[in-house]
């Protein structure tokens, strides 16, 4: 499968600054029974976005469908966000959504993993800093738009670029970030590892292998 | 140097290769499927043109969108009258067959909640590594198995590699010390847990459960208990090998046998943390002060002894916590100052890989027996984790009791957990629930769950309302 890979970007940001945003609210179950990635996008939030369970007429007081925040790429959450249920679905419908990175003062981690894996930047920072950073935005969101440089870990308002901020990333996910990489090809390079070492688990807990 | 923590030891038993970042290649040793978050992997497998790195470790069986109602599921697959949740199983069935992976179908006895069925089945066994696209799969953590949640992108390389890129967890104890009281039950530690540390609070480690009360817990109590790491935010929890672990594995279908049993008992002693063992963080609880728990809000943390009043958010200094207050109560239609046992419970449901187990269903039977579902209540709904607990319930007669009470006795599923089948909350419900997930929208648009354990539940469809089972007394 072929991932968009993640370098720079500019984007607008949507402030969503709750805490315990959980992958039910990211993408309800009724919205993600299929059995392929495509068209999550329209179920994304559909709770908080639609008026209507079920319907698609926008909610007006929900942040992504006010004109403030067209074409809103980037979101910005409290603590936790995405903990819940593992379903990757939520970060399928992120990504039809636009979304391309999420800053949150933390993630749920099997949300974490998931976004790594398909093209979206998971950004933490401090609580405080997301706070900061959702200020300046609301004031006026389509002209603070947030530059993000992932090779560099670092982001900045685009109108305030001197004001820098730097983030944590894994080195294994940077590089599956930024080259778009296929994960299970790079762990088929290390064949040979996996085969030892179930040549020699095999001897040690035969009851494994049945 | 500090003694090793059974997570410790479970890491370094299946590791493949550590990386310089800090990651590491680690080997799977079991991995159950589902038909919600599998699909997509397979076809992932079917476009890089794959094939399973080791289809014996491999064990599906659908349970999400399965019908729990008996007329329905008698016509099978076929039968399933929604036409996504067909598919969705159609598809599993399909898969299975072309990557020749063993499936327990919707047909068969031993079907159920693919967290009852793996242990039941002894799939999972201590010391294994046990991954399932299900954040609730840290429930294996009960038989002293490093067992976690994973995304479906996972679920391929899984299938793919046998192996994943894992970081390493910091160590977080969770002891809980003294006895439990009459009518206090793993469920209601395990929230006791969650509001204690928050549903953060275990972000970044793997919990272990240790002290006099999860030693006393039998194994489904401990798969209670585990089942709900994720709720405090660790992917994994696990609790140490001992006698109830092993008298619980012994003779099951996939447990070793003979002399491969012996050699297995003595590699299984080892797992538990040693004395000198050193964790990042612990956490103490006294079994003694937890009282029987009800969640009154929309996230696992906002839960209260059966006796407590519904927060006043204005008594909340932090602003973040007090919106989310503000929202929790105006979306469960609670007042501030609201007492507990004032909450109705419109709808009741014993079930779910939390709490669908025999024990759950005895502790649920022994409270509704000669007892009548109050008239208040819509509909009230008990569904055993597997066919094979089903039985059991049945030979014991718990489904007679039920019936004769007014509850309804269904097939194995998740059922009402997550609304994906028939099952469901309907707007501004409140359900007395033995789930592990209280979120806006769970169980149904606009559904109120409120968490408890099963006694809790059988006595809340008996009053109307939630009550303290330990003290309560029908009039």
């Amino acid at each position: 499968m072929s991932i968009t890979p993640f370098t720079q970007h500019t984007g607008v940001v949507a402030p969503l600054l709750r805490d315990n945003i959980d992958t039910d609210a990211i993408i309800p179950s009724r919205e993600m029974k299929r059995v392929s990635k495509q068209g999550l996008g329209e179920g994304l939030f559909a709770a908080w976005r639609y008026t209507l369970p079920g319907g698609r007429e926008p909610q007006s007081d929900f942040v992504l469908n006010q004109g403030d925040y067209t074409g809103a790429s980037i979101l910005l959450a409290g603590q936790n966000f995405g903990c819940g249920s593992s379903r990757e679905h939520a970060v399928w419908a992120l990504r039809e959504f636009g979304i391309r990175a999420i800053i949150a003062s933390s993630f749920g981690s099997i949300f974490y993993n998931n976004c790594v894996r398909n093209g979206l930047l998971p950004i933490p920072l401090d609580a405080a800093q997301v706070e900061l950073l959702a200020e300046r935005v609301v004031r006026d969101p389509q002209q603070q738009r947030i530059t993000i440089d992932l090779p560099a870990q670092t982001l900045a308002l685009a109108a305030e670029p001197e004001g820098i901020l730097s983030f944590d990333i894994r080195e294994g996910d940077k590089q599956m970030l930024v080259e778009g990489l296929d994960g299970i090809a790079l762990t088929l390079k290390h064949a040979e590892a996996i085969d030892a070492f179930e040549a020699q688990d095999k001897q040690q807990r035969p009851w494994v292998y049945l | 140097m500090a003694g090793k923590t059974l997570y410790d030891k479970l890491w370094e038993n299946h590791l493949v290769e550590q990386r310089e970042d800090g990651s590491a290649l680690i080997y799977i040793d079991r991995h159950l499927l589902h038909e919600v978050t599998s699909p997509q992997a397979f076809e992932g497998l079917r476009l890089a043109g794959r094939q399973p790195w080791r289809r014996d470790a491999n064990l599906a069986v659908p349970d999400h969108n399965v019908p729990t109602d008996s007329a329905e599921r008698a016509g099978g697959v076929a039968g399933i009258a929604d036409p996504v949740s067909k598919l969705q199983v159609q598809t599993l069935d399909d898969n299975c067959e072309a990557f020749d992976i063993v499936e327990i179908d919707i047909n068969d006895v031993r079907q159920g909640i693919v967290h009852v069925v793996g242990p039941e089945q002894g799939a999972t066994l201590p010391g294994m590594t046990v991954v399932c696209g299900d954040s609730h799969t840290s429930t294996h953590g009960a038989l002293g198995a490093l067992a976690h949640g994973i995304g479906t992108s996972e679920v391929e390389h899984v299938l793919a590699t046998q192996c994943l890129v894992q970081t390493k967890m910091k160590n977080l104890l969770v002891r809980v010390d003294g006895k439990l009281l009459p009518g206090v039950t793993a469920k209601d530690v395990a929230l006791a847990i969650i509001g204690e540390i928050g549903t953060a609070g275990g972000t970044g480690y793997a919990i272990e459960f240790g002290g006099e009360v999860v030693r006393g817990l039998s194994m489904e109590g401990r798969m209670t208990l585990c089942n709900m790491s994720i709720e405090a935010g660790a992917r994994m929890g696990m609790v140490a090998v001992d006698d109830v672990t092993l008298d619980y594995v012994r003779g099951r279908t996939y447990a070793p046998q003979g002399e491969q049993w012996d050699q297995a008992v003595a590699a299984w002693r080892d797992l538990h943390s040693e004395e000198d063992a050193v964790f990042d963080q612990v956490v103490v609880l006294q079994g003694e002060a937890i009282r029987p728990q009800v969640t009154w809000g929309t996230s696992p943390e906002m839960v209260l002894p059966i006796d407590g009043t519904v927060p006043d958010p204005a008594q909340i200094d932090d602003p973040t916590r007090r919106a989310a207050t503000e929202r929790a109560l105006v979306y469960m239609g609670l007042k501030a100052g609201q007492s507990i046992t004032d909450i109705p419970a419109d709808k009741v449901f014993i079930g779910s890989c939390t709490n669908s187990r025999i024990e759950d269903l005895r502790a649920a039977a022994a409270v509704v027996k000669g007892r009548k579902v109050a008239a208040s209540v819509k509909e009230a709904l008990v569904v055993p984790g597997s066919g094979l607990v089903k039985q059991q319930a049945e030979a014991e007669g718990l489904d007679r009791i039920f019936i004769e009470a007014g509850l309804q006795w269904r097939e194995p599923g998740c059922s009402m957990c997550l609304a994906m089948n028939a099952d469901k909350l309907g707007p501004g419900e409140h359900c007395a629930s033995t789930s592990n997930r209280n979120f806006e929208g769970r169980q149904g648009i606009g559904g109120r769950t409120h968490l408890v354990s099963p006694a809790m539940a059988a006595a809340a469809a008996i009053s109307g309302h939630f009550v303290d089972v330990s003290t309560w007394e029908e009039a």
